[in-house]
């Protein structure tokens, strides 16, 4: 019986090839997206025919009045879109609001509700166009509107498709976000304008009341006139109660989050406040970051209640307001605040957000040591998250802040649309999932659906659509666990279809997000505005919902790789090779030639072709106060674009570029982590640095070794220049403080020393100079000098291999991004050297109690030498890090702490000159 | 711009410590540190404030605030009691109080305030569980702090040390006196304790700036013009003195070394430090270290630091310490000095005076040419961190060196491989706590 062939295993086909993955390849959820077209076709003709050039944000309204309407763009500048048409746009993307939003009188109540209704997210696509929108449809509560709502909408418009399939996760969080802020504004502005109105309302009724009064006393209580103003009464009175009523269910939103304090920003008043109290300003006129100092505060009593007609004018009549009022300007300027952010945080190539996510991702794995060498970020701000094998079980979504399901909501209405929800579930099941996030295992799931419908004419086809709903039984969690496997690919092979078979005009909805759940949850689940919350989580998280296409996609487009790199670097070298003197094409050196194919599809130079037709006037600066990750964000993103251009002014003119008045607004001043893009520059710096000093290797060896380094000059651009070429090798200490002095002009102490690694010195010839050269010379055992002026360096000598490798002055390495990458790469190589130094027992700890320190001393050498191949005073480096490691792994996470020990070696120090 | 007389360079291959900690706290200058135990020890200065530091990890463990002046002395009080002895730490300010503190919990136990006379130095009988403050008169407290007895007012002078020599005796420096007190203890109820002066010692020729017990038999003095004069400490005269140094020939002149240099302050001695056999003297910028077997010098550096020794130690591996107001701290080795190594060390360090030369006619030899310098000291290393004076160490177990300095600063020196190892172990007691990484 056992042969018999009914009996077979009770698995699925995928558990057996899952056991045969191969070691040495990088995980899947690592891998990169590739150019999915295959062939050789220019990998930008997909976007050619798009009308605007770079991506861009839309806000529409879908107006009572007019219809559908652009209001504003984000980029704000006629030239992001070019010859695109918005209103055409404008009017598609409305019409495909999947919100079905329910506001007025429903059934069984006397009087109109208001839904908070979740917004809805789809990816729309209009293959005429060339344009693909991520698009975020929201209602906004206007008293004076329809129902009270005002349909709008925020897109993020694309002309590439990949791009907002695979970012749609992070798109959603962002816009969660944004939409969060603009609707607790138009909360409050709708909650004072009801304030208003009930004034009006209850001095109309006053009026009323006198005039039937007298209506009564004069021409007897059932005369025509006297019951019209009861009627009339009667009409306010009812008004009274609906917009009682109303306020009740505005004020009464469940403002939890009101006591994060990321949250106060927008919500100055305590929320135990009774909000008639406060709130009566006008609308848009305040600033509710300084209620003090509100001058409608003072104003209050001033506004005086108007009679209200019982005839109110006809909608069409009066103007509508705008976006500005609807929701305070504060709130609206924040929100294109952030508008902005997003629109920086995913400018540029797919690959390039790609990489970075996965950077992000991978160095964030790293907690032992990616302090040493990576730019601050906001890991470390963190507290403990999931760790990332447990990421990999689908039911742990950390994402979301898992919601209790018994949390009492505060919300008076919630409607679920379960019957459309019912009719599609069948569909559902059959058809593959987007994106399986089971965002809360207990309560609500994600569930992803591709209707590959295939639709011609004007008709809308609906590619995906994603819901979430609370689940209220355990059918359709059960259902969701059923689908946990991810089918990312057919999604991609299913659009692929769809492609093929749509015609001309017709909009594609890519996919849609309806989330019906209550939104006191979703408020929880996007997380609200500057909630520390995670840009970073959501995308490593997307990586992994991503990676199987990425990996069929590695598997189709590999052979065009090559090819496609080729093209790539030649299409970026033709762009912005002007300037540069000397053939374009050397054969690189061996390890750069290994770097290049490992990422060559990474690699953010193919991005130039459509980096140099950004606008000019796009804010590259960051906005302070921004949380430090998505600085850097920024300034990866801009980095794509100014990439070039920095390249071509480092090979040409470096020494105009950095002059002391660009470095005077460099972070380093102002105590900001240093970014990824001033490391970038550096890299250039240290790539002449190299180049320029034979002697480079020794003052490498200093930075590595934990010796500080004091780089004295007159000129204080030389020797700022020096110090940011040099800032790269720098490791940093943890928290405690920062590592790099650019510029001192005051003697230094040795407490300065425990955390100071690089000083920029001011050379002068004064008593402050005397005394500056007293204590250089007094400290000269633990520091080494670099003398910008007469190019000296003064340190222990350096034998070892490694930083021979990491600073050969020979390197044939020509861009400075590209060495700044090689010297990372090392440099990673060098932390994970410590990190096995640092974590194996044996090696610093005796096997068995009675072994002395000795053979444990013989044991470490030997390990250093053989294991790491680490010799000489290569082993001083790893030592220094490894103590590095060791401090920030005792210290943990938190901030502050002791200070950092100040560790020092007895050697000799030789002057060397060019 | 550096007149260093002594450099030993960079490479400092026995030089152990090679980890350091800086301390902050304090305000002003940091004169005194005392160990309490193994692990902690405190330190004051002219701020007023008493901190007790964890010599381990370098944390600050209390503050004891309640002196408005500068502190002038600071001992260590064992106060025992029938269940546990706890540290104390006994403290005299510029202020005219004095205080005990408990180490453990920082409170303030005890105090008492308006002293006629600002307190110069403090002594603790832990035998008698008395303690003794020296100032324009020499009071005898218990621990309760009740004064039990106290001599007449000195109008001109004050204390400036005290040591405990055998049979309850007191011996005190009073500039160029050295004045012996008896302290009866009374052997019944009635009676109450007495202080009495026994005999004054009037041969130093200068005030008195050093005074220690060398071990029981003896006890040396240094003064400002450079006489270092062993007593005997049994009975503290001219005749135990003389039997200290009876044998020699040059009875009258008494046993006395005269460092005769041009400046006084050149041979001013700083400070005196015995281990029993030798007496370290610092003397000016130099460093002399005094048999007593052989009653001479038998090793001497005339400028071991750039400007004056302020602080001496003699470790039991022949191994030397000493701080200076050129904020250095400096390590010798007493080491044994043939005459082939002794012309190589010579040369090694030519430029800084070292040889026979200018030796023989600084030094009062008593035994002819066989009691000549016979033994070098050898600079091992140097600690170089702070910016003011070094006022004093503190030597700990396993390597671990603290300074005090007038820049304010306590420094904790250490030795790095064992600190890190020290760490790794930390590690890995974490790791095991947190279950791997």
């Amino acid at each position: 019986m056992i042969s018999s062939p009914d009996l077979v295993a009770f698995t699925k086909d995928d558990d057996f090839r899952d056991t045969y993955v191969e070691i040495n390849s990088l995980p899947e959820q690592f891998s990169l997206p590739q150019f999915p077209y295959a062939g050789n076709a220019n990998p930008w003709a997909g976007a050619s025919f798009a009308k605007f050039t770079k991506d861009f944000i839309l806000i529409s309204e879908f107006s009572e009045q007019v219809g559908p309407q652009p209001l504003l763009t984000i980029p704000d500048d006629p030239k992001a879109w070019g010859t695109f048409d918005l209103n055409y746009f404008s009017l598609r993307i409305m019409s495909v609001d999947y919100q079905a939003s329910f506001v007025g009188h429903p059934p069984g109540c006397g009087y109109p509700k208001l839904n908070f209704v979740e917004d809805s997210k789809v990816v729309l696509g209009d293959s005429k166009e060339g344009a693909f929108a991520y698009v975020h449809h929201l209602t906004l509560y206007d008293l004076e509107a329809r129902g009270f709502v005002r349909p709008f909408c925020m897109a993020y418009i694309s002309s590439d498709e990949d791009k907002i399939m695979q970012q749609f996760q992070e798109l959603s969080s962002e816009f969660s976000k944004a939409s969060e802020c603009l609707k607790t504004g138009n909360r409050k502005a709708f909650a004072n304008e009801l304030e208003k109105k009930l004034k009006d309302l209850e001095y109309t009724r006053t009026v009323l009341h006198e005039e039937a009064e007298l209506q009564k006393t004069e021409n007897g209580c059932y005369s025509t006139q006297a019951i019209e103003k009861a009627n009339e009464l009667a009409n306010v009175e009812k008004s009274i109660y609906e917009h009682k009523d109303l306020l009740k269910q505005v004020t009464s939103y469940p403002n939890r989050k009101m006591k994060d304090p990321e949250f106060l920003p927008y919500e100055p008043e305590p929320p135990s406040e009774p909000p008639g109290v406060d709130q009566d300003q006008i609308s848009g006129g305040s600033n509710p970051d300084h209620p003090s100092d509100d001058p409608s505060n003072t104003r209050r009593p001033s506004y005086t209640p108007q009679f209200i007609k019982a005839k109110s004018a006809k909608c069409f009549d009066k103007r509508l307001k705008t976006l500005e009022e609807l929701c305070d300007v504060y709130f609206f300027n924040q929100t294109v605040d952030q508008l902005t952010q997003i629109e920086k945080i995913f400018r540029g190539d797919l690959c390039y957000i790609s990489t970075s996510q996965i950077d992000t991702a991978l160095l964030k794995q790293q907690k032992i040591t990616n302090f040493l060498f990576e730019v601050f970020r906001d890991w470390e701000e963190e507290p403990e998250k999931p760790q990332y094998g447990e990421k990999l079980a689908p039911n742990s979504d950390s994402r979301l802040n898992p919601t209790p399901s018994n949390e009492p909501s505060c919300v008076e209405t919630v409607l679920i649309k379960m019957e459309q929800d019912i009719s599609e579930e069948g569909q559902q099941e059959t058809e593959s999932s987007l994106c399986d996030i089971t965002q809360d295992n207990s309560e609500e799931c994600l569930e992803a659906d591709m209707k590959g419908s295939v639709s011609s004419g004007e008709s809308i086809e609906v590619l995906g659509t994603e819901r979430s709903f609370p689940v209220q039984g355990s059918l359709v969690q059960s259902e969701s666990q059923a689908s946990l496997p991810v089918h990312y690919p057919e999604v991609v092979r299913r659009k692929a279809v769809s492609k093929r078979t749509n015609s001309e005009d017709s909009i594609e909805v890519l996919s849609t997000t309806d989330s019906i759940i209550p939104e006191d949850l979703r408020a929880s689940c996007s997380g609200a505005i500057y909630e520390e919350e995670p840009y970073n989580d959501s995308s490593s998280e997307h990586m992994y919902q991503s990676s199987p296409s990425s990996q069929r996609l590695v598997d189709s487009g590999m052979q065009d790789a090559g090819d496609f790199g080729k093209e790539a670097t030649e299409q970026a070298d033709s762009a912005c090779c002007i300037g540069q003197e000397g053939p374009r094409f050397e054969e690189p050196a061996p390890e750069l030639g290994q770097e290049c194919s490992d990422n060559g599809v990474v690699r953010v130079a193919p991005r130039s072709s459509r980096a140099g037709e950004q606008a000019p006037g796009v804010d590259d600066g960051a906005p302070a106060g921004l949380p430090s990750y998505e600085l850097n964000l920024i300034y990866l993103s801009d980095e794509v674009s100014r990439l070039d251009l920095d390249d071509v002014s480092d090979s040409t003119s470096f020494m105009s570029a950095s002059t002391s008045s660009e470095r005077a607004a460099s972070p380093f001043l102002s105590g900001n982590p240093i970014t990824v893009k001033h490391k970038r520059k550096a890299g250039q710096g240290a790539l002449r640095f190299i180049r320029q000093y034979p002697f480079a290797q020794q003052a490498i060896f200093c930075l590595l070794s934990g010796r500080t380094l004091v780089v004295m000059g007159a000129d204080e651009g030389k020797v700022r220049k020096l110090v940011s070429a040099l800032s790269i090798f720098v490791p940093n200490l943890g928290k405690y403080a920062e590592t790099i002095k650019p510029w001192l002009t005051s003697p230094f102490q040795i407490t300065d020393l425990h955390s100071w690694k690089l000083i920029g010195l001011h050379r002068v010839a004064s008593p402050t100079g005397s005394s500056m050269l007293f204590s250089l010379n007094r400290y000269s055992r633990y520091i080494g000098i670099l003398d910008a002026d007469h190019k000296t360096l003064r340190c222990p000598p350096y034998k070892g291999t490694l930083i021979s490798k990491l600073a050969d002055h020979r390197t044939q390495i020509k861009r400075g991004s590209t060495y700044f990458m090689h010297v990372q790469s090392m440099l990673s190589q060098l932390c994970s050297k410590a990190f096995l130094y640092t974590f194996c027992h044996h090696l610093h700890l005796p096997i068995h109690p009675g072994e002395g320190d000795a053979s444990v001393a013989s044991r470490r050498v030997g390990f250093l030498q053989h294991q790491l191949g680490v010799s000489g005073e290569d082993v001083r480096i790893v030592q220094y890090l490894g103590e590095l490691l060791k401090l920030h792994y005792l210290q943990g996470p938190g901030k502050g702490g002791t200070p950092p020990v100040f560790r020092f070696e007895y050697t000799t120090s030789f002057l060397y000159k060019i | 711009q550096k007149t260093t007389v002594l450099f030993i360079g960079e490479e400092q291959p026995k030089n152990a410590y090679t980890e350091l900690q800086v301390l902050k706290g304090h305000f002003d200058m940091v004169r005194f540190l005392v160990r309490i135990d193994d692990v902690r020890f405190a330190s004051a200065g002219d701020d007023g404030i008493v901190l007790l530091w964890n010599v381990q990890v370098g944390e600050r463990l209390h503050e004891l605030r309640g002196h408005s002046q500068q502190i002038t002395a600071i001992t260590r009080f064992q106060k025992h009691s029938a269940e546990s002895s706890c540290p104390m730490i006994l403290s005299a300010s510029s202020d005219r109080s004095v205080s005990l503190w408990d180490a453990d919990t920082g409170n303030r136990v005890q105090t008492v305030t308006d002293l006629r006379s600002s307190v110069k130095c403090l002594l603790v009988l832990e035998r008698l569980d008395l303690w003794l403050s020296g100032g324009n008169d020499l009071c005898v407290w218990n621990r309760n702090f009740e004064l039990l007895c106290k001599t007449e007012d000195f109008n001109d002078a004050g204390i400036t040390a005290m040591i405990e020599l055998p049979k309850n005796c007191i011996a005190a420096a009073m500039d160029k006196e050295l004045i012996i007190y008896r302290l009866t203890v009374p052997s019944s109820e009635l009676e109450s304790w007495e202080i009495q002066e026994v005999k004054r010692l009037i041969d130093h020729q200068d005030s008195i700036r050093a005074l220690i017990s060398v071990n029981d038999q003896a006890f040396a003095s240094g003064s400002h013009v450079g006489e270092l004069i062993v007593w005997d400490s049994l009975d503290w005269t001219i005749q135990s003195y003389e039997r200290v140094f009876g044998d020699t020939a040059q009875a009258d002149i008494q046993s006395e070394i005269k460092l005769l240099s041009p400046k006084q302050n050149e041979m001013s001695v700083q400070h005196l430090t015995s281990d029993g056999e030798y007496i370290v003297a610092a003397i000016g910028s130099g460093i002399y270290v005094y048999s007593l077997l052989t009653k001479n010098v038998i090793a001497y550096r005339k400028t071991a630091h750039d400007s004056d020794v302020l602080h001496t130690l003699k470790l039991p591996n022949g191994q030397l310490i000493s701080c200076s107001e050129d904020g250095s701290v400096r390590f010798w080795m007493l080491q044994d000095l043939p005459p082939p190594a002794e012309h190589a060390s010579s040369a090694f360090f030519g430029m800084w005076g070292f040889g026979r030369a200018n030796k023989q006619p600084n030094q009062q030899v008593k035994k002819g040419a066989d009691c000549l310098v016979l033994r070098s000291l050898e600079l091992t290393g140097d600690l170089i961190g702070h910016s003011g004076a070094v006022q004093m160490f503190l030597p700990f177990n396993d390597n671990v060196l603290v300074t005090c300095s007038t820049d304010h600063l306590v420094m904790l020196w250490k030795d790095g491989d064992r600190e890190s190892r020290l760490r790794s172990l930390d590690l890995f007691n974490k790791l095991e706590q947190n279950k791997g990484l």
